[in-house]
């Protein structure tokens, strides 16, 4: 099948294909022999993401020898980048500029079903987008992983979520390779499946489920966008695709070049971009579909933590990011102030920092935080910030999935299962130095502190709105900095400061969770089934093929009930000699730490200030924007990569993105914009977060802090203040308006009368015609039949059909034969009439 | 296209093999229960033995011709022949056809429905496999007629006997309704036959003659089709025999019903209806577009409006089935191929369904949605099985569902030159609203059964701790998870809904030249 191909650009480049296979490998074996593995499967996903990250590893530095083998064709350390990548072609010796060189994709495709002789193909599309996602991904989804062993061990259904967990990063994995637009359909739908799975994976509570059917659902609403947008895309690419490079227009590359060829109808691309934006609206989580989000948090806190830092919600970012020539061009981002995109990434970035202040669970603020941030990204992509935006998606991975493990840990070892921060935390920061430590380093990343990842990629974002001419959202970027620095210095202190409360100070509390804490006592079902297992063991070997069942039942019929079993029992024994609040254990730690590590250093990959050597990432990533020669982008066959090895493009100015390219000649990616490093306006985003820590810090301590004050309840006393909080509350009712308006009318009124009026009308009419027919049966029979036409060769025919159809006579009504024979014997008089009238 | 004529008995001997086998059980008493399922299995085995000898000895390079081609004389005075042929539009579904008889049978082995009788039932289920393969090979109209009618009576009798509580008015409604439609239908082809002149019934002559005919009276003949297939297809309005045919039906009758019989609906317009009269056709299409797309969104909501889990099913037929119809009356590659690609998926997936809701309804004695909850605690494979079938059914990617319902949907962003643009945009959006309920209707029936607690009444005494000596208890005997039977008739059909959702090339790679000759005439 696999073609070989004589100037490889090295085996790890053209074998990507593999990294989203590996996973999915290990999702059947897990699936099959898991619950026999001695560790239930774990070790298999985990070697399967440990595999991905190997080959991806691979992939990223054969994609970065290719790199920089193409900027540098004559310099020493090229020359070895090139042996050992098995380039086999000399470069040209017209290497230009940087920016003007072009680094060919290595794309491949299979034949994956065809129509119309057109064959539409399944494969890779490897570029630097490509290679970032995938190590980011395998990588995030290997420790994720790691930290779930201990985090859901003894979970009833330990083995499927780690399948679920593996098919998701492989559904990931596919999506970001993906050389056309339905293999992307295939990863972004099969995220949607893991994520109903492991959202849902304690769906024996009717909240769980509720919350997993939203998230699918809500994101398919948004789908709907995906499917029209796909069709609008292709059709308008097919024939330039077919013409110009002998693909199709589900491909990626092509889709691109035609996007930029000045060929495109302005109208297409412009309703093309809207309907892809309107999956991303749903799968990112963008207003006003974000809802799903929050809600989403009802999963085990691993799959949070996957699902919102690399997988996922990224999905949405990572779209517009792939097809951006559509987006550029159908949305007229260079020289416009607001477009579609811009205008929904800052509407989310501000209203969900603005929910994330009136949140009382841990996961909910991140969960809002993730909202805001995926806004943020949106804006900067909307905005031209294409560098910055996909700059701020590999930072935030690392710091976001740091926090959500952070909060797991939290639950797992200092506020026993629960993620309330009113109740259950407080001054943990002593108990859990560690966790600690991490979570505020991953804040200080989030909000960003000078140096850190979050600084630079946030930062670059804003600077590139503002010098877009997008000046609304450049302001706006800056109220965005404020607020998450102040929501998250909220969260921390409620966390980690000030005194312990419930289940921080040690607490065991099973009557005080009310209905609100549903997510708590979720994570309760995971210590309970500790204790199910045990006893399970120790004296029912015999109920080994009820274990599912039984371990359920035993424990997990209601959460009160588990919650005071599980009390009754005692419960520090598995948790060591430690009675309250106590630092995790290493599984959980070696993960948080790393992810720390990396929102400190991860930001130095595009750090402007210190000069070029500091911008790898816009080096490796950012595809070429000046015009490449149309056979340079020819896709070589199916099962063959293309194969051209790096050259120089054309020299000349950057036209792409703003002038169409000159006959034979093709722009894959717009010429976006960097503005130079500014210190001026990196201090003064400092001080903005510096004053958002400060005086968030200060309310929080008079707020929720022991002395009284004025501060204390101010949301009931005063009125606006209260409304205020209570919209904030009700997250803008946008639920209430979903769910008990649009969802509920459709479920019953509407289809309550669509039913009416089937069995009513459609199927009363089809009765009242058999009715009618018996009727005029039975007078034929009366009046005609019998009286006149009966002993004729009627009665030869019917005896008949009455002796077949005898033996089963006293089962049936037996007058079918008259009935079909009536309406038969009219269809052929009408049969007759036709056709003497039209002779 | 000429047809291809070698090795032309093999068609014949698989539409005609389960008649032998009707034959010997005949004359073998009703007794002999056991004796009677070997003969029917060892039947539909050899059929099936021969259908893949069918699939290995088909030319895929020439699948746009009809191959296995027998054209000889069989009511010489209306000048009808036996005219069988196989080409890539209906060799998929003339294989399934044989597989989904075989694995019917196998459930049957301990699943025959009161008021039992293997003999007759399993009787009736070969007659029918006669009469859906016939169809399929069918290349003359009297020919297709008569197979077309054969299906009805045995089909009849499984729901009038062997069906629910309210069988007799589901199957004479079934009944009366399918022959109204065939009525009409029949009329078309006499009115085409003499429209072109009173010289053949032949399919391919037809085609090649049907261009001729005068438009006004194209359009009539048309109608006249479009009743008849629609009837079983069914489209919206003409569904309303489905509901109560699929609830009141044996779960065979249900699989067969869903999996074949809705088809050779759809197979109609597109071996017959759009081919012969290609003009009409072009009229009609937007009547069919809009309808298909009323049955899309109708069907979903009458779902949503269920309460018994069998009827949510067949109405979801309804939705599934306005997606193919929808690409057909684009009269594109695309939505042609989708068409096909679709009427196997639904039958692989619906089918299934009907599986898990026949064992579903064996072991609680109901299928009614509220009564139903927790069943992936009580049976975890069956919840597991329900649970990929329903993200099958609503067009997950990786399975079969999909490429039945994604080019459909594509093909009407550009239908054929001759059909109005802005109409067919606007169905795409519909019909793309349309996966949306499907999703709702399919989750929130997986919700309510599949997820949660066991309904207390199902686990014995409403005590947590019982479910460990259920299997001691008696009145839940019957509360097993899958079992062998069951296995082995439905693992060949969720492994074909993986396998052609995997690599959907292995359909579209023998249907596309036959679907690309088909269309070309629209493309002049």
């Amino acid at each position: 099948m696999l073609a070989h191909v004589n100037d490889s650009a090295g085996w790890f480049l053209e074998h990507a294909w593999l990294i989203p296979v590996v996973p999915v490998i290990g999702f059947v074996v897990i699936i099959l022999f898991g619950k026999r593995m001695p560790m239930k499967g774990s070790e298999v996903g985990i070697a399967s993401m440990v595999g991905a990250l190997v080959l991806s590893i691979g992939t990223a530095y054969q994609w970065i020898q290719r790199v920089d083998a193409a900027h540098g064709g004559h310099d020493e350390g090229s020359a070895i980048a090139r042996g050992i990548a098995g380039f086999g072609r000399s470069l040209s010796a017209a290497a230009s500029g940087e920016e003007s060189t072009y680094v060919a994709p290595v794309i491949k495709s299979w034949t994956w079903w065809q129509s119309g002789g057109l064959e539409f193909g399944l494969g890779q599309h490897i570029d630097g987008l490509a290679v970032m996602m995938l190590i980011l991904v395998a990588f995030i989804s290997v420790l994720v992983q790691i930290f779930s062993l201990e985090y859901v061990r003894g979970d009833r259904r330990y083995t499927h979520f780690f399948a679920a967990l593996t098919l998701f990063s492989g559904g990931m994995l596919t999506m970001v390779l993906a050389e056309n637009m339905v293999q992307l359909i295939l990863g972004w739908e099969l995220m949607g499946l893991c994520s109903f799975m492991l959202i849902g994976h304690w769906w024996e509570d009717k909240a769980n489920s509720r919350a997993a059917l939203k998230a699918f659902f809500t994101v398919r609403v948004g789908d709907v966008g995906l499917l029209v947008g796909t069709a609008i895309v292709f059709f308008g690419a097919n024939a330039f695709a077919v013409d110009n490079f002998g693909s199709n227009g589900f491909s990626i590359q092509a889709i691109n070049a035609w996007a930029m060829s000045g060929e495109a109808s302005h109208d297409v691309l412009l309703w093309g971009s809207v309907a892809l934006f309107i999956a991303c609206i749903g799968k990112s989580g963008q207003f006003p579909l974000h809802t799903w989000l929050p809600d989403a948090m009802a999963g085990p806190t691993p799959v949070s933590s996957l699902l919102h830092s690399s997988t996922m919600v990224v999905a949405g970012v990572f779209l517009v990011a792939r097809v951006y020539p559509v987006f550029w061009e159908g949305l007229s981002i260079p020289g416009s102030s607001v477009n579609f995109i811009v205008l929904i990434g800052g509407i989310t970035t501000l209203i969900a920092a603005f929910l994330a202040f009136v949140q009382n669970d841990i996961k909910k603020v991140l969960a809002y935080s993730t909202v805001s941030q995926l806004g943020l990204m949106m804006m900067g992509l909307g905005a031209g910030a294409w560098i910055a935006a996909v700059f701020h998606i590999f930072t935030h991975a690392f710091f976001k999935c740091c926090l959500f493990l952070c909060a797991g840990s939290v639950a797992h070892s200092g506020s026993h299962h629960s993620f309330d921060m009113k109740k259950d935390m407080g001054g943990l920061r002593k108990a859990m130095p560690v966790t600690f430590a991490c979570w505020m380093i991953a804040t200080a990343a989030l909000t960003g502190f000078p140096f850190l990842a979050g600084f630079w990629s946030k930062d670059e974002i804003i600077a590139t709105v503002g010098k877009n001419g997008y000046d609304v959202f450049f302001y706006l970027g800056f109220v965005s900095a404020f607020l998450t620095a102040a929501y998250m210095t909220r969260a921390t202190y409620l966390t980690f400061f000030g005194t312990p409360r419930g289940a921080a100070a040690g607490e065991h509390h099973g009557d005080e969770h009310g209905e609100e804490h549903e997510q708590a006592d979720d994570e309760a079902h995971v210590d309970a089934l500790v204790h199910a297992g045990a006893h399970a063991t120790a004296g029912h070997d015999a109920h080994d093929a009820h274990g599912h069942a039984l371990a359920h039942d035993a424990h997990g019929h209601d959460a009160h009930d588990a919650h005071d079993a599980h009390d009754a029992h005692g419960h520090d024994d598995h948790h060591g000699a430690h009675h309250g609040p106590h630092e995790s254990g290493k599984l959980l730690l070696v993960p948080i730490c790393i992810l720390a590590f990396l929102s400190i250093v991860a930001g130095f990959l595009q750090a402007p200030a210190f000069g070029e050597s500091f911008e790898k990432l816009k080096l490796w990533v950012e595809p070429t924007t000046a015009p490449i020669a149309t056979d340079d982008l020819l896709v070589g066959g199916f099962g063959q990569s293309v194969a051209v090895a790096p050259r120089a493009a054309a020299e000349g100015e950057k036209v792409c993105g703003y002038v169409a390219p000159s006959p034979g000649q093709a722009c894959i990616f717009p010429a976006v914009t960097h503005p130079p490093f500014s210190w001026a306006k990196a201090g003064v985003a400092t001080i903005i977060v510096f004053a958002a820590y400060a005086i968030s810090f200060a309310l929080c301590s008079l707020v929720y802090g022991t002395r009284r004050n004025k501060l204390q309840g101010l949301t009931g006393r005063n009125k606006l203040l209260g409304a205020g909080h209570r919209f904030l509350v009700n997250k803008y009712y946008l639920d209430d308006l979903y769910e008990k308006v649009v969802v509920r009318a459709v479920a019953y009124p509407i289809s309550q009368a669509a039913y009416w009026i089937n069995q009513r009308v459609l199927d009363g009419t089809v009765d009242a015609v058999g009715k009618g027919g018996r009727r005029t049966g039975e007078w034929i029979y009366r009046y005609v039949d019998q009286g006149a036409i009966d002993g004729l060769a009627v009665n030869g025919s019917g005896k008949a059909a009455s002796g077949t159809g005898g033996a089963l006579r006293p089962l049936q009504s037996g007058k079918v034969n008259q009935y079909g024979a009536l309406l038969f014997g009219a269809a052929a008089l009408g049969a007759l009439v036709l056709v003497i009238v039209n002779i | 296209m000429d047809p291809i004529s070698d090795q032309n008995w093999l068609l014949s001997l698989g539409t005609f093999l389960p008649l032998a086998g009707v034959l010997v059980m005949l004359l073998i008493p009703k007794k002999e229960e056991l004796l009677h399922k070997q003969i029917a299995l060892v039947t539909a085995l050899g059929t099936l033995g021969v259908g893949i000898a069918t699939l290995a000895a088909f030319d895929y390079d020439q699948s746009a011709r009809l191959q296995f081609f027998v054209d000889t004389e069989w009511i010489s005075v209306i000048n009808s022949g036996y005219t069988v042929g196989l080409d890539g539009i209906s060799l998929p579904m003339y294989f399934l056809s044989m597989v989904i008889t075989v694995l019917v049978m196998i459930y049957s082995w301990n699943h025959i429905p009161s008021p039992g009788n293997p003999k007759a039932f399993l009787i009736l289920m070969l007659v029918l496999q006669t009469g859906m393969a016939g169809t399929f090979i069918a290349q003359d109209l009297i020919l297709f007629f008569v197979f077309f009618e054969v299906v009805l009576l045995p089909m009849y009798f499984m729901i009038g006997v062997w069906g629910g509580e309210q069988r007799q008015y589901a199957s004479l409604k079934f009944f009366l309704y399918t022959m109204f439609g065939s009525a009409l239908m029949l009329v078309a082809f006499l009115a085409l036959y003499y429209k072109t002149g009173a010289e053949s019934f032949s399919i391919p002559y037809l085609i090649t003659e049907g261009i001729n005919i005068d438009k006004d009276v194209a359009m009539w003949i048309f109608a006249g089709m479009f009743i008849g297939f629609a009837v079983k297809v069914p489209m919206f309005p003409f569904h309303t025999w489905l509901p109560d045919a699929h609830t009141q039906a044996p779960t065979q009758g249900s699989v067969i019903l869903a999996a074949i019989l809705l088809k050779l609906g759809t197979y109609g317009f597109i071996r017959i209806a759009i081919p012969v009269l290609p003009q009409a056709a072009v009229e009609w299409a937007p009547v069919i577009g809009v309808l298909a797309v009323i049955g899309i969104i109708y069907g979903a909501l009458g779902c949503l409006a269920q309460t018994d889990m069998k009827r949510l099913i067949a109405f979801s037929s309804v939705a599934h089935m306005g997606f193919v119809m929808l690409g057909i009356s684009t009269l594109t590659e695309m939505g042609i191929n989708a068409a096909l690609f679709g009427m196997v998926a639904h039958g692989l997936i619906t089918g299934m369904l009907f599986f898990c809701a026949g064992s579903i309804k064996e072991r609680y004695h109901t299928l009614e949605i509220k009564r139903l909850s927790g069943l992936l605690v009580q049976m975890p494979k069956l919840g597991w099985i329900l649970g990929f079938c329903a993200m099958a059914s609503l067009g997950l990617p990786g399975l079969a569902g999909f490429w039945g319902e994604f080019p459909a949907i594509l093909s009407a962003y550009q239908p054929a030159p001759q059909l109005d643009v802005t109409l067919f945009r606007t169905l795409m959006v519909i019909a793309a609203l349309g996966t949306v309920l499907a999703a709702a209707y399919l989750l929130w029936l997986y919700q309510r059964t599949a997820f949660g607690e066991p309904n207390p009444e199902f686990t014995g005494h409403g005590h947590a701790h019982s479910v460990g000596a259920a299997g001691n208890d008696e009145h839940h005997d019957d509360l097993h998870d899958v079992n062998v039977y069951e296995w082995v008739a439905w693992t060949p059909l969720l492994i074909a809904i993986v396998v052609f959702g995997v690599y959907p090339q292995l359909m579209f790679d023998v249907m596309d030249p036959a679907v690309t000759e088909l269309v070309k005439v629209f493309h002049q």
